[in-house]
């Protein structure tokens, strides 16, 4: 009687810990939100980092993931006295939650960046921008990704 | 050697903001991706790109394995002086490469 009822007790927990281990080796490979926040963080140094001033110029529907061209745009007279330091774009739910960090200053004259740039699924990019005064300043843009970058195998 | 397409105005007038636009042909291998035969494709990602114009660092990119294949980059300058713009692009496995654009300042 004893056997039968820890049987399916320990049959139970054998299952749980297989699921357990099944979950954890399956786990999607990618950043999460909260991943974001902390590079977010550590890029700003503490320091708050407040909405405007930026523009991330990126179509919110993507059709293919694979090259998805952004700009980055920053109201900046790019004066010696008032300009863009950095800028960089985090993502949420790619491998990893850099994208690409700029280093200018007034010699760039306009703070206006462009590249082209792989999303993994829909989510969610962050654009910040780095003050000569310190400050922070951040653009937000949820996009959506029908075919998604690092499907496809090697060709 | 690399491919490279850099775009830059052979002129400019003096103070005038000018747009680079410069492509290099690159596998930008993320080291997530699965080969054919099912293992991982090692990671071979360029890292860095500088522009120096007469020698003065201009502006410096740090890239990450989420910039696409041949990596396209945009940004300006003001020009201030002729010379030269060298784009240098560097990555791993010692991949360095550098290109001098001339610019005419009038």
């Amino acid at each position: 009687m004893t056997m039968k009822k820890l049987t399916p007790t320990r049959r139970h927990c054998l299952a749980t810990g297989t699921a357990l281990v099944v979950w954890a080796l399956a786990r999607p490979a990618h950043a999460t939100s909260d991943d974001m926040t902390r590079a977010l963080k550590a890029y700003a140094g503490g320091s708050l980092i407040q909405e405007g001033r930026v523009k991330l110029d990126i179509a919110s529907l993507v059709e293919n993931g694979n090259t998805v061209p952004i700009t980055v745009t920053v109201q900046s007279p790019m004066s010696t006295t008032d300009h863009v330091t950095a800028i960089a774009v985090f993502n949420e739910r790619n491998p990893q939650t850099e994208v690409v960090k700029f280093a200018l200053g007034p010699r760039a004259g306009r703070a206006s960046v462009s590249t082209r740039i792989r999303l993994a699924t829909s989510q969610k990019l962050v654009a910040v921008a780095r003050m000569n005064d310190g400050s922070f300043w951040s653009h937000s843009v949820d996009v959506v990704v029908t075919i998604a970058a690092c499907l496809e195998e090697e060709v | 050697m690399a491919q490279t397409l850099i775009k830059v105005p052979p002129t400019a007038r003096a103070g005038e903001i000018i747009e680079i636009r410069a492509t290099i042909g690159h596998p930008m291998e993320t080291g997530y991706r699965p080969g054919a035969d099912g293992k991982t494709l090692a990671r071979d990602l360029i890292k860095r790109f500088t522009c120096h114009y007469n020698d003065e660092l201009v502006f410096d990119a740090e890239l990450f394995a989420a910039i696409s294949v041949n990596p396209f980059i945009a940004f300006h300058t003001v020009a201030v002086a002729s010379g030269t713009l060298r784009l240098t692009w560097e990555g791993e496995y010692g991949f360095r490469h550098s290109e001098s654009v001339a610019l005419q300042v009038v």
